[in-house]
C-alpha cells in the first residue's frame, strides 16, 4: 500500500530530523554544563566558598596597667548580659516579663527588646540587659530551665580599681568615634573600646593587641553550622607605670580637702612620676559605655574643669617659686651671693612703684635670706640687673617654658617670656618694669605644676636635666632606656648650693616663710619655696584703700597658692609641687599640703628603714 | 483495493504481551527514578523524609500504572483520544472559572483524596488527540491548509487557557509538543516558518499579556545580576552550585550550596542543580544520557510501529519528555528564563512524574502492539 509506505517514509525522515534536533539541543545542554562545571569551575567554587564561609573577629583582651609595685590600676572584668533568641523563646513577651521578675528590667526596655528581636532574624541573639550584678546572674542561672531562649553571656569590660584618683593619668576607654575609624575592622565592632585619654590613649596601640579570627560555615540564612579554624589574636601588652598607688591615693585625698588643686611628686634622680593628681576629677567608668548628654554637659561646663588634668595642663603664674631661677641667673651673671639690697617695702622704677609683699619692708638682705623671706624688692633689683633674657634662659634650662614630653596627652607648655617673644607675639618692645614683674614670677610668666616639680627636681639633683615620665619597661616612651643619663644643666654647683640653702631656710630658717612646713621626722629636713600668684592686678585705688585680705574676695579673685619642695635636704630624693587654685597664700594653703605629701613620700621610701622591721619585709623591693 | 485484507489483527495473550514488553526501557526508567530518590534523600539532609519516601511511593503507583497501560491494547486509547482531550479541556475551563470566582490562580481540581491538574492531563491528551487526528489524514491532504485548522485549534485553545492560569512553562510545552507532532505528521516546513514569523510579530503583544512576575523572570534571565537578592538569586545560586561542583562533584550529601540552603527549590525545580553540585559534570551528563536513551527508545518504538497513530503517539510522548528535560536543565543552567518546569521522576512532586509515566505506558503499549495496524477510521466510528 504505497500511501502507507509514503507516510512511513515521510514520518521517518521527519522523525530523524526531529531526533537530530533533539540531540543537538542535548549537546547544547552538555556544552553549557561543560562551560559551567569545567571552564568556569574555579570561579564558581570561590563564589560557593564566599557564600558559606563567614568570618568573625575575636577582639583581643586589652593590656593591663600596673603601678610601680605591680598593683593593678586598670583591668578587664567580666560583665554579664542576658540575651534572648527569639525562635527559642516561644512567647517572647511572656519570657521577658518572667525575666523582669528576676532582674531589674523596666517595661520600656522590654518593648525595645521586643522590637529589636523582631527586627533581626529569629536565631540572632538580642541583648536584653548589660552589666548584671552577681545576684542577678545567679537568679537567672537558677531559673534558666523556666526561661527557654534566654541565656547569659560574659564579656570583658574595662575597670579602674583605683577609682578617680588616677583618672587623669590612666584616662579612659570609650566607643570608637566615626572619625577614628582607620579601616581596621576591629574598630568597627560595636563592643570594642579604645583609649580616649591619658595612658589609655597614648599607649592605645600597645595595650590594644591584635584581633583573632574565626572562620565558620553558615547556611543561606546566616546561621552558624560549624567553625573551621580559629586564629587567636595577640592580647594587648601590659603597661607598668612609675606611679606609686599608695602615694597617689594619699595625694589625691589630700588635695580633695581643697576646692581645686593639683600636685606632682617626682623622683629627683630619674624623673619618674610617683604621683600626679588633679582635683576635682571624674569617674573613668562613666565613659566606657559612652557618655550621656547630661553627664557630658555637667562635666564639661563645671567651672572647676574636672576633665582637665591641671597638673600638666594648668598654667599658673609661678609667683615666688620662680625666684630660684632669677637667683641662679644672677649668680651665673656674676652677681655675688653676698650682694645686699635694702628693702623698704617697695622699689621705684621711673614713675612706677613696685611693692614688696611685706608692706614695711625686709630691711637689708642677701640672696639666701631673700629666698627664705621671699623678698620681692631684692628680686626686683637683681632681675633688673641681669635682664629678662638671662632669666628666661635659666628658666628654660630648668624645664620651664616648654613641654617636658611626659607620656600624657594635652600637656601644656607654660610660658617664659623674653624680649624676642614679646616682639614676635605682641609686636611690642620689652619694658624694664616687665622684667621686675617677671622677677617675682608674675606677669607673662606661666608654668604648670609638673614643670615646677621638674624645676625643683633639677635644683635638688645638682643640675641634671631629668624629665618626668610615667611608663616603665620596653613599651615606655620616657623610660631610662630611652633617655639615657640626664644631661648636665649649664649651671655651677656653688650657685645651686646657695639656692638650695635658701630653699632650706624657707622651712628651717629662723625667718622662713614656711616654717610650719617642717616634716614630722627628726632626721629628714625638707627644703621648699612658697609662691602666691595674683589672679588680678591690685589697682592703685585698692592699695590706697587698703589691700583687701584674700579671704574677703570672691573665690575666683583670690590668689593661687603654690609650693615647691624637695627632701631630704641632705641627699634629696623627691621633688613635690602643689598648686591650690585661689587658695590664698602659698605658705598657708599650699605648704601644708606639700609637707603632708612629702612626709608620705618619705614614709613610703623603700630605702627608709621601717620603725619596726618585720620578717615579711621583702629585701628586694624594700616593701613590707 | 482490498483494504480489509491488509488489516491483520493480532490478538496477543497477556504472556505474549509481557514477553513483548521492552524491558530495557523499563530498566532505564527505574534507574532514573532511583537517581531521583537519591537526590531527594540528599535534599532531605540525608534522610528518607520528608521527600524521598513519598517520591518513592508515588513512583511505585505511577510505575504500576505505566505497566498496566502498556499491556492495554492501545486501540482503546485511539477510540478514547478525543474524549480524553475533551475531558481535559473541560477541566481546564473548570479551573479557569473556579479561578476567576476565587480571584486567584488555581491550577488543580480537588477530588477530595487527590488533586488533578488538568494542564498536566492535557499534555498527554493533546498528544493523543493530535495523533488520532493526523492518523486519519492522508499524506497528500496534509498540504491543504484547511486540514490544519482543527489541529491548530486543538493546540492553541488549551495553550491559551494554561497561559491564563498563568503557567508559561506548560503553555510552551503544549505548543512545542504539538509542533513536534505536526512536524512528524508531515506538515510543510515553510508553514512552520510562517508560524515562527507570526509568533515573532506577536511577541510585543504577548509581552503585555504577561504577568509582572513573568516579565521579571524574563528580565532576570537576560541579566541575573540586576537583582542578586531578588529574582536573580535563584539563577545565580544555581550557577554557583553547578560550577562549584566541577567534574566529579562534591560528593553525595556534600553539596554546600544545596545542603546549606543557598540553592532554593533544591527538591523541586532545581534538583538537577543539586545533582550537578554533588555528582559533578559526570553525574549530570549521566542523567542526561539516561533521558536521551528513553527519548531514543521513543523514536525506535515509533519507527517500528505499524500505525501512524502509534508512531505519532510515541514521538509525541518522547517530545514531551524531551521538553520537560530540556526546559528544566536549560532553565537551571541559565540558558532560558525560569519558567517553572520540573524534571520528571527526579523533582519532588507527583504530577509531572505521573504524566510522564502514563506517557511511557502509552509508548510501551505502542511497542507491545507494534504489529497492530489501525484502519484510518474504525468500524464503529
Amino acid at each position: 500500500m504505497h500511501r502507507e509506505a509514503d507516510r512511513l517514509r515521510l514520518f521517518s525522515r521527519r522523525a530523524a530530523l526531529l531526533g537530530a534536533g533533539k540531540l543537538g539541543l542535548f549537546g547544547l545542554l552538555a556544552g553549557r554544563l561543560y562551560y559551567l562545571q569545567v571552564v568556569d569551575a574555579d570561579r564558581y567554587a570561590l563564589l560557593a566558598d564566599e557564600n558559606r564561609i563567614n568570618q568573625r573577629l575575636l577582639p583581643p583582651a586589652r593590656g593591663l596597667i600596673f603601678d610601680r609595685h605591680h598593683v593593678t590600676l586598670a583591668t578587664n572584668v567580666p560583665t554579664y548580659r542576658v540575651m534572648v533568641v527569639r525562635e527559642q523563646a516561644g512567647d517572647l513577651r511572656r519570657r521577658l516579663h518572667a525575666l523582669a521578675r528576676l532582674i531589674e528590667l523596666p517595661p520600656e526596655r522590654i518593648q525595645e527588646v521586643l522590637e529589636a528581636a523582631l527586627a533581626h532574624r529569629p536565631f540572632v541573639p538580642v541583648t536584653v540587659r548589660d552589666d548584671l550584678s552577681w545576684t542577678e546572674v545567679a537568679r537567672v542561672a537558677v531559673h534558666a530551665h523556666e526561661l527557654p531562649g534566654i541565656s547569659l553571656d560574659a564579656g570583658l569590660v574595662r575597670a579602674y580599681p583605683a577609682g578617680p584618683a588616677l583618672a587623669h593619668i590612666l584616662g579612659y576607654v570609650g566607643p570608637v568615634a566615626k572619625h577614628e575609624l582607620s579601616g581596621d575592622p576591629l574598630l568597627e565592632l560595636p563592643e570594642f573600646r579604645h583609649g580616649k585619654d591619658g595612658i589609655e590613649k597614648l599607649y592605645n596601640d600597645v595595650l590594644r593587641g591584635s584581633a583573632g579570627l574565626s572562620r565558620f560555615e553558615v547556611n543561606a540564612l546566616g546561621r552558624e553550622i560549624k567553625e573551621f579554624e580559629r586564629q587567636d589574636g595577640r592580647p594587648g601588652q601590659d603597661v607598668e607605670l612609675t606611679i606609686d598607688l599608695d602615694l597617689q591615693r594619699f595625694v589625691f585625698e589630700r588635695l580633695s580637702s581643697e576646692t581645686s588643686a593639683s600636685a606632682a611628686v617626682l623622683d629627683v634622680h630619674t624623673g619618674e612620676v610617683l604621683a600626679l593628681a588633679s582635683y576635682p576629677t571624674f569617674a573613668p567608668e562613666t565613659f566606657i559605655g559612652g557618655l550621656s548628654q547630661e553627664d557630658w554637659r555637667a562635666l564639661s561646663s563645671n567651672p572647676l574643669s574636672p576633665l582637665v588634668n591641671k597638673a600638666t595642663a594648668g598654667e599658673y603664674p609661678p609667683g615666688s617659686t620662680f625666684k630660684m631661677m632669677v637667683g641662679l641667673a644672677a649668680l651665673e651673671a656674676g652677681i655675688s651671693p653676698d650682694h645686699e639690697v635694702f628693702c623698704p617695702g617697695h622699689m621705684k622704677l621711673g614713675r612706677h612703684q613696685f611693692h614688696c609683699w611685706k608692706r614695711w619692708g625686709h630691711g637689708r638682705l642677701a640672696l639666701v635670706d631673700a629666698i627664705a623671706q621671699s623678698c620681692d624688692v631684692y628680686f626686683y633689683d637683681i632681675a633688673r640687673k641681669v635682664g629678662i633674657d638671662a632669666i628666661a634662659e635659666m628658666a628654660r634650662r630648668f624645664g620651664l617654658g616648654d613641654r617636658l614630653g611626659i607620656d600624657l596627652p594635652a600637656e601644656r607648655p607654660g610660658l617664659i617670656p623674653d624680649k624676642a617673644w614679646k616682639r614676635r607675639v605682641l609686636d611690642q618692645p620689652w619694658h624694664q618694669g616687665e622684667t621686675l614683674i617677671a622677677g617675682i614670677g608674675q606677669g607673662y610668666v606661666q608654668a604648670t605644676p609638673l614643670q615646677l616639680a621638674t624645676m625643683t627636681a633639677r635644683i635638688a639633683n645638682g643640675g641634671r636635666a631629668v624629665s618626668p615620665w610615667l611608663v616603665r619597661g620596653p613599651a615606655g616612651r620616657g623610660g631610662p632606656l630611652a633617655r639615657g643619663e640626664p644631661a648636665r644643666i649649664e649651671v655651677s654647683d656653688w650657685a645651686l648650693r646657695f639656692v638650695q640653702d635658701g630653699m632650706s631656710q624657707v622651712i628651717n630658717g629662723e625667718r622662713g616663710t614656711a616654717r610650719q612646713a617642717r616634716l614630722p621626722f627628726d632626721d629628714v629636713l625638707m627644703a621648699g619655696k612658697t609662691g602666691t600668684s595674683q589672679v588680678q592686678r591690685i589697682s592703685r585705688a585698692e592699695r590706697a584703700a587698703g589691700v583687701r585680705k584674700n579671704e574677703e574676695k570672691p573665690w575666683r579673685e583670690r590668689d593661687h597658692a603654690l609650693f615647691v619642695a624637695f627632701a631630704p635636704v641632705e641627699g634629696p630624693r623627691y621633688a613635690v609641687s602643689v598648686v591650690v587654685e585661689h587658695g590664698g597664700s602659698g605658705s598657708k594653703a599650699a605648704a601644708p599640703v606639700a609637707r603632708d605629701i612629702m612626709a608620705k613620700a618619705i614614709e613610703l621610701d623603700p630605702s627608709r628603714p621601717r620603725p619596726v622591721p618585720t620578717a615579711a619585709t621583702d629585701p628586694a623591693t624594700g616593701r613590707g | 483495493m482490498a483494504v480489509a485484507a491488509s488489516f491483520k489483527t493480532v490478538e496477543l495473550s497477556l504472556l505474549d504481551k509481557l514477553r513483548q514488553l521492552h524491558w530495557p526501557f523499563v530498566a532505564v526508567v527505574v534507574m532514573v527514578a532511583l537517581i531521583g530518590y537519591g537526590m531527594l534523600y540528599s535534599a532531605g539532609g540525608g534522610s528518607h523524609g520528608p521527600w524521598a519516601w513519598r517520591h518513592g511511593l508515588r513512583f511505585g503507583v505511577g510505575f504500576g500504572a505505566m505497566l498496566v497501560i502498556a499491556l492495554i491494547d492501545f486501540r482503546l486509547w485511539f477510540r478514547l483520544a478525543f474524549l480524553i482531550y475533551a475531558a481535559a479541556l473541560a477541566g481546564l475551563i473548570g479551573v479557569e472559572i473556579a479561578g476567576s470566582i476565587n480571584m486567584g490562580a488555581q491550577r488543580w481540581i480537588s477530588f477530595g483524596v487527590f488533586q488533578l491538574q488538568p494542564s498536566e492531563v492535557m499534555k498527554i491528551a493533546l498528544v493523543l488527540a493530535l495523533a488520532r487526528y493526523f492518523h486519519g489524514v492522508f499524506v497528500e491532504d496534509i498540504g491543504q491548509p484547511a486540514r490544519l485548522i482543527v489541529p491548530i485549534l486543538l493546540v492553541i485553545v488549551p495553550a491559551m487557557l494554561v497561559l491564563r492560569q498563568p503557567d508559561l512553562g506548560t503553555s510552551i510545552m503544549l505548543l512545542a509538543g504539538g509542533g513536534a507532532i505536526f512536524f512528524c505528521a508531515g506538515v510543510r516546513l515553510w508553514k512552520f516558518a510562517v508560524v515562527a514569523g507570526a509568533v515573532a510579530a506577536a511577541l510585543p503583544v504577548f509581552w503585555h499579556q504577561l504577568h509582572d512576575y513573568q516579565k521579571r523572570r524574563v528580565l532576570t534571565f537576560l541579566e541575573p545580576e540586576r537583582d542578586p537578592l531578588g529574582s536573580g538569586y535563584h539563577i545565580i545560586q544555581s550557577k554557583i552550585a553547578l560550577g562549584s561542583g566541577g567534574v566529579w562533584g562534591k560528593g553525595f550529601l556534600g553539596g554546600t550550596q544545596s545542603q546549606l540552603s543557598f540553592l532554593p527549590e533544591k527538591q523541586t525545580d532545581f534538583v538537577f542543580t543539586m545533582l550537578g553540585e554533588e555528582a559533578g559534570l559526570a553525574g549530570a551528563l549521566l542523567l542526561l544520557l539516561l533521558f536521551m536513551i528513553l527519548i531514543g527508545y521513543g523514536f525506535i518504538f515509533a519507527l517500528r510501529a505499524r500505525s501512524q497513530f502509534g508512531r505519532l503517539l510515541a514521538v509525541g510522548v518522547a517530545a514531551t519528555l524531551f521538553l520537560y528535560v530540556f526546559i528544566n536543565v536549560a532553565m537551571v543552567t541559565g540558558l532560558i528564563p525560569v519558567v517553572g518546569v520540573p524534571l520528571p521522576m527526579i523533582s519532588y512532586g507527583g504530577t509531572a512524574m505521573m504524566t510522564i509515566l502514563i506517557g511511557f505506558g502509552l509508548m510501551l503499549s505502542v511497542d507491545v502492539h507494534r504489529d497492530v495496524a489501525i484502519p484510518r477510521f474504525l468500524a464503529d466510528d
